[in-house]
């Protein structure tokens, strides 16, 4: 075994060991968060396409399907057509003739497109990009560093997420579908092919999902040791910034929580491919399928706190960034973050009070599931108290920092409507809770994966991202996002379940049809916003106005070393001298005091 | 110097990364094993009968499976020999001590296998209901972890004899000694559950 140290100079790298199998720390964030945008994209195009069949059940999907009158008459009137009719020959009884004949969403294909959405927005999207992307790139940066504590962990931790988002995608393509139970993947729907009628797509579902827990426990052993080991000087873990406390209780949160899944994962390959039966309550001898409900939500829910707690984290940096204000109450928000991540074991059972629990036991679900109320409402009210009377700069990622807690307040207060039972019973299995989790994790953590993108892409690509087009996407989005899932609350209240491919055959949900074919235009449009962010993502890569070192005056270590980052992060590794948020400090000169700034005294001497 | 400043971060941490990453991985085996012993006591409560009337009669090895039990705790004690061994320099010792571990695992891993193809014979499979189906994949994925141990074990046995390991410098011994104690102090729980109670 070696030494911690790291040899600083530059040596001359190959292109595969500099950008494909690198082991630099900053590289592995930027390939993550190429990987994420990819599986955004796939995920979102999921959406679109069951979006469709909700606002216009059993009409053809436009270019996909082909025009009306091929459809009606079997005419051939435009080019388009003509190319349909080509592929349709050439694919009988194939992929797009089984899934979508003449361009109509199948409702098995439908179970499954929102089964893969959620599944491919939550593992291989929202964690990938915050703890992957951030994680990666943040930690050895900002704890001053020169990388991570074990840096081939490090590289296989991504290689095998590859090799978990290809087991999914090969999934889309084999006989019977892909996994289509939902991502909570529940028993004894995917336990059993006779529901569902999917055969392997269930199992390399659940395959992917134990790869891509390796992935993650290699991962957040690594994060965890770099943090606790290999701080710069001075760096003492109350001098850490919030963004680096949130992902260093995320990765404790995703090595606790991960092979809990893997468990349960691993009993369901059992039961589909070895003929147990532990999910089974039917066979002889059989189990009980409420067990999966429970082992997936014991780690379910520490999970979806692994979705936020990242984006807290941003959102705390962005906010005493640009309000140039020191964060209100740094101790109160990382204690209240270690709060949240402690009540997240607790609080499963809040997702099963209609499989069947004792009532008493759901009061005890119910009081838990309140309590986090707390810590959440702590860090609302230290945001806001940081931003009060600031030199509030609206810039892009400010403007992603200020949606961000908005958003998640919305999410957060419908949060506490469903950890009521009696309101849950209501509720429960409708658009309301989808509402609540897109207002969560696409409010909440989207707004800040895009702020964080912008924010720090000075210091990933040496340039500034595009303003105007930040702005626009950011507008857009934040726009379209509200008009796509606040009617989704509306919806809900109004007994709309999800999961149904034709909400028309209900005659109660008839009336909605007018709000799902806005909802439908503005997930379009939200969609569509997004080209714009990758279109500026990639351009200003190489067309962008060039950065200087430290454009938004920031305090933490990573705006230290030079732009662009070099092998082994800085020339001489900082000291510490203060904590990251002394922005506007009373008889300094400037309204922000680096970190690694020394007390009024010269530089480095000798003592 | 500046030491108020400084307090708290040591120029090198009281653990080095490899030790440290090691017991972070415990915390994750440690949740994995949770999920399984949670599964084998949701069913061990729910049935009234265990095992399950299906499988009256049926007796688990207790009397052969206690004896490998000591076994395996025997093997901590001289994997904690070779550690002590080689923070004394005494290099030649570390290598029998490490190869008298191994061979306790192994030890443990034939008689345990000796046992399943018993229980085999006997009609206990995978598919015999939940009895049978945890009863494998519990002790199974202990047998799994048992393996790796014993693996990663040769694998610093085959590094003592190239002579990698000194007084000074033995982070690949303690890495496996942790793994190992691990893996055997997790094996009288999975015991005391699986074929005592």
């Amino acid at each position: 075994m070696h030494d911690n140290e790291h040899t600083s100079h530059h040596h001359e790298e190959s292109f595969i060991s500099k950008y494909i199998f690198s082991l630099d720390h900053k590289t592995i964030g930027k390939q993550f968060l190429i990987y994420g945008l990819i599986m955004f994209f796939v995920g979102g195009g999921l959406a679109l396409l069951f979006r469709w069949q909700l606002a216009y059940p059993e009409r053809p999907l436009p270019i996909i399907g082909a025009s009306q009158q091929y459809m009606d008459e079997g005419e051939v009137a435009t080019g388009a057509d003509r190319m349909w009719e080509r592929i349709y020959e050439s694919e009988k009884e194939e992929w797009l003739e089984v899934n979508m004949p003449n361009g109509v969403i199948e409702p098995a294909f439908y179970n499954m497109l929102f089964t893969m959405h959620a599944t491919i927005m939550v593992f291989f999207v929202i964690v990938p990009i915050l703890v992957g992307t951030f994680g990666n790139f943040l930690i050895p940066l900002m704890i001053g560093t020169r990388d991570m504590a074990f840096p081939i962990l490090n590289m296989l931790s991504f290689w095998l997420a590859v090799l978990a988002a290809i087991v999914m995608a090969i999934g889309f393509f084999v006989p019977g579908g892909h996994a289509a139970a939902g991502w909570t993947g529940y028993a004894p729907l995917s336990s059993d092919p006779q529901w569902t009628g999917v055969d392997w797509g269930q199992n390399l579902w659940a395959i992917s999902l134990l790869i891509q827990g390796f992935s993650s426990l290699v991962g957040s052993i690594n994060y965890i040791t770099t943090v606790i080991n290999m701080r710069a000087p001075g760096m003492t873990f109350f001098r850490l910034p919030l963004v680096i406390w949130s992902l260093f209780i995320v990765a404790i949160l995703l090595l606790l929580a991960f092979p809990v899944l893997t468990s349960a994962l691993a009993l369901l390959i059992f039961d589909r491919l070895a003929g147990t039966t532990f999910f089974s309550a039917t066979a002889e001898g059989g189990g009980d399928p409420l067990l999966w409900q429970h082992l997936f939500w014991f780690f379910g829910h520490p999970e979806v706190y692994i979705l936020i707690l990242p984006g807290m984290g941003i959102a705390s940096e962005l906010i005493a960034v640009f309000s140039r204000k020191p964060i209100f109450g740094y101790r109160s928000m990382v204690y209240a973050m270690i709060a949240i991540a402690f009540l997240g074991w607790i609080v499963w059972g809040h997702h099963m009070f209609q499989s069947g629990m004792r009532p008493g036991l759901g009061s005890v679900f119910m009081t838990t599931t309140m309590l986090i109320a707390v810590p959440s409402a702590i860090k609302t009210f230290n945001w806001l108290g940081t931003m009060f009377r600031g030199s509030i700069r609206f810039t892009t990622p400010m403007l992603h920092g200020i949606a961000f807690v908005s958003m998640f307040v919305i999410g957060g207060l419908s949060g506490i409507y469903m950890a009521n039972t009696p309101v849950d019973i209501f509720i429960h299995d409708t658009y309301y809770i989808v509402a609540h989790i897109h207002y969560v994790v696409f409010g909440g953590s989207l707004f800040a994966i895009f702020g964080g993108i912008v924010f720090w892409f000075p210091k990933m690509y040496g340039r500034y991202m595009n303003d105007t087009l930040s702005k626009i996407h950011f507008w857009l989005t934040f726009i379209a996002f509200n008009c796509t899932f606040f009617p989704m609350h509306i919806l809900g209240v109004g007994g709309h379940m999800r999961r149904i491919s034709n909400p028309m055959q209900y005659e109660f949900l008839q009336g909605f049809e007018g709000m799902n074919i806005f909802i439908t235009m503005s997930a379009f449009t939200l969609g569509f916003a997004q080209l714009i962010l990758v279109f500026n993502f990639f351009w200003s890569m190489y067309r962008g106005k060039v950065a200087e070192q430290n454009p938004w005056q920031v305090n933490t270590l990573e705006w230290e070393a030079p732009t662009p980052v070099p092998h082994g992060n800085f020339g001489q590794i900082p000291t510490v001298y203060r904590g990251p948020y002394e922005y506007s400090v009373p008889g300094e000169e400037e309204d922000w005091v680096p970190q690694a700034q020394p007390e009024h005294a010269p530089a480095t001497s000798g003592d | 110097m500046m030491a108020r400043n400084n307090a708290g971060i040591h120029e090198r941490p009281p653990l080095s990364n490899a030790r440290l990453g090691v017991l972070i991985l415990l915390g994750a085996e440690t949740m994995l094993f949770s999920g399984l012993i949670g599964t084998f006591l949701v069913f061990r409560v729910g049935n009234v009968t265990w095992p399950p009337p299906s499988h009256i009669g049926l007796e688990l090895p207790r009397l052969v499976t206690g004896i490998n039990t000591a076994l395996l705790l025997l093997s901590s004690y001289t994997m904690f020999q070779a550690r002590r061994a080689i923070q004394k320099d005494h290099v030649k010792q570390l290598r029998s001590w490490l190869l008298i571990t191994g061979m306790l695992g192994l030890l443990f891993l034939g008689v345990q296998g000796s046992e399943w193809v018993q229980l085999i014979h006997n009609g206990l499979t995978l598919q015999s209901g939940v009895y049978g189906g945890i009863f494998y994949v519990l002790i199974g994925c202990h047998a799994v972890h048992v393996l790796t141990a014993v693996i990663w074990l040769f694998i610093v046995f085959g590094m003592a004899i190239a002579g990698r390991f000194s007084a000074d410098g033995y982070v690949g011994v303690d890495t496996c000694t942790i793994y190992w104690i691990y893996v055997v102090a997790l094996w009288p729980i999975l015991y005391v559950l699986v074929y005592l109670l």
